[in-house]
């Protein structure tokens, strides 16, 4: 039997608390014990970044990091980022210029840019230097370094 | 595929790792960023009976100065040593390097140590470790010692590490006033590990550049430094044969791996071409700062 523990942690906004195999990963436990699916598998061991999830403010893979590590941690996925309403202009973006076909990246790549665009207002360069941990297998990523950067000046435009 | 089953512990301080790991040597794995230990979990490549997590181990965290070198615990990430003003400035060769290490999100959880204690032979931190001659800091339950990175990085994935032993901290000598530095790697795409790669270090003479640490890697089994670079003097203005031939002769000492990135004798041709552009671009940068003074 594999072990257990307790684990409190914040999830797009709320505090949850579950018990979880010490060998769950936080994508299988998004998924499978709490059935926020948004956040997709792909490769399960850190290429593909379909998994990427929002940890402390920062983009992190969920497959690579147990569930019991999220103990006490801030998580935000792509249901509590669409909630937030925080990322609507990007995904408006992104369904405007087609920067998705099957959209199966699209959740962890939505992550990458979220990070990216609250750092930096990214050049194109930078973009698809961010966008090196994300597989997409369908857009060829110019529409999706396209809507990220059409984002980027936007904001950048709404702040000055 | 998933993790197999193990223990999972998440000591709060330093003394209780090393306990656990001493208890348990050869059973326990240390888990820090996770970022390679993950992958061999869930890919079944490896089956620790037990991971001791230091993510909650406070006084592994940090950059610090100590003066004549720069201390980097074992919590510190790839993305806190990127972001470091303090690194870019004394440790020019860590900012040449990183960029090359890895994507955002696991760069983010990633620790330089880590990386060091894994000893992959494409990773770019130990042949920066290796060309800058840093220390390793290694502890165990009731004994700390320092080990030189030069000793440190003994084969593919072998270190002088023991199994009951963590890395704590490394400490990164800090550029002098007349030291240079540069680094070029390939890889298949940014940020993948290196087919093959290049970091060195020279000390600026008048003009010239000597003593010369060249270290190649990816295309080795452990950073190798190479003995020929050590008597080679490149003067500033030197020519292109000079420098081909220069580099001809380092890339001699490399014992290129044949693997699925290549045969090794197309590395040792690809070193040298990263060698040449890497010295070219030092010594322009080199004749730029002696017409400074
Ligand atoms: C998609 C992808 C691309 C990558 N690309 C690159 C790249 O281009 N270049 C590169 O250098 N790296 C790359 N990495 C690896 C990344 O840099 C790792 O994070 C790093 O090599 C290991 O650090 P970690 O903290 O994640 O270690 P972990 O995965 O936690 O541990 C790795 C190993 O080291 C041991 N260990 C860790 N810390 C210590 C310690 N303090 N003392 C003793 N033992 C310890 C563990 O027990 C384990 O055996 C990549 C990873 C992924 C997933
Ligand atoms: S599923 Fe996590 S990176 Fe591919
Ligand atoms: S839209 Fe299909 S993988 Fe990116």
């Amino acid at each position: 039997m594999s072990e257990r523990h307790s684990i409190t942690l914040t999830l797009n906004g709320t505090v949850i608390s579950a018990k979880v195999d010490a060998r769950t990963h936080l994508a299988d436990f998004l998924r499978q014990h709490l059935r926020l699916t948004g956040t997709h598998i792909g490769c399960e061991h850190g290429v593909c970044g379909a998994c990427n999830v929002m940890l402390d403010g920062r983009s992190a893979r969920s497959c690579l990091m147990l569930a019991v590590q999220a103990d006490g941690a801030v998580i935000e996925t792509v249901e509590g980022l669409t909630a937030s309403g925080i990322i609507a202009d990007l995904q408006q973006e992104f369904v405007a210029r087609n920067a998705l076909q099957c959209g199966y990246c699209t959740p962890g790549i939505l992550m990458t840019a979220t990070e990216l665009l609250s750092r930096t207002q990214p050049n194109r360069a930078e973009i698809r230097d961010a966008l090196s941990g994300n597989y997409c297998r369908c857009t060829g990523y110019h529409a999706i370094v396209d809507a990220i950067e059409a984002i980027a000046t936007r904001r950048a435009e709404a702040a000055s | 595929m998933k993790a197999p089953i193990f223990t999972y512990r998440r000591p709060d301080d330093l003394d209780g790792a090393l306990a656990l790991l001493a208890d348990h040597a050869g059973e326990a794995q240390v888990l820090a960023g996770g970022q390679s230990l993950m992958p061999t979990l869930n890919m079944r490549l490896s089956s620790p009976g037990m991971l001791v997590d230091i993510n909650r181990i406070a006084s592994l965290r940090g950059i610090a100065d100590r003066g004549e070198a720069i201390r980097v615990g074992a919590l510190v990430r790839h993305a806190e040593v990127a972001e470091s003003s303090l690194m870019a400035a004394r440790i020019p060769l860590i900012a040449l390097a990183m960029p090359h290490v890895a994507h955002m999100a696991v760069r983010n959880r990633g620790t330089t140590c880590g990386s060091l204690a894994l000893a992959d032979p494409s990773a770019e931190m130990p042949a920066v470790a290796v060309a800058l001659d840093a220390r390793i800091v290694l502890n165990k339950r009731g004994a700390t010692r320092t080990v030189s990175a030069r000793a440190f990085f003994q084969g593919l994935y072998q270190t002088a590490r023991d199994d009951d032993e963590m890395i704590t901290e490394i400490l990164f000598p800090v550029a002098r006033k007349n030291q240079i530095f540069g680094f070029a790697e390939l890889s298949r795409r940014h940020g993948d590990f290196a087919t093959v790669g290049v970091a060195v270090r020279a000390r600026h003479i008048v003009g010239a550049l000597d003593d010369l640490s060249v270290v190649f890697f990816g295309s080795e089994p452990a950073p190798l430094l190479s003995p020929g670079a050590r008597d080679i003097i490149l003067a500033a203005d030197c020519t292109d044969t000079t420098l081909a031939d220069a580099a001809r002769a380092m890339t001699a000492d490399m014992e290129p791996m044949d693997n699925q990135q290549g045969r090794g004798e197309t590395k040792r041709k690809q070193a040298a071409v990263l060698l040449q552009r890497t010295l070219r671009d030092m010594l322009g940068r080199a004749r730029i700062r002696s017409s400074d003074v």
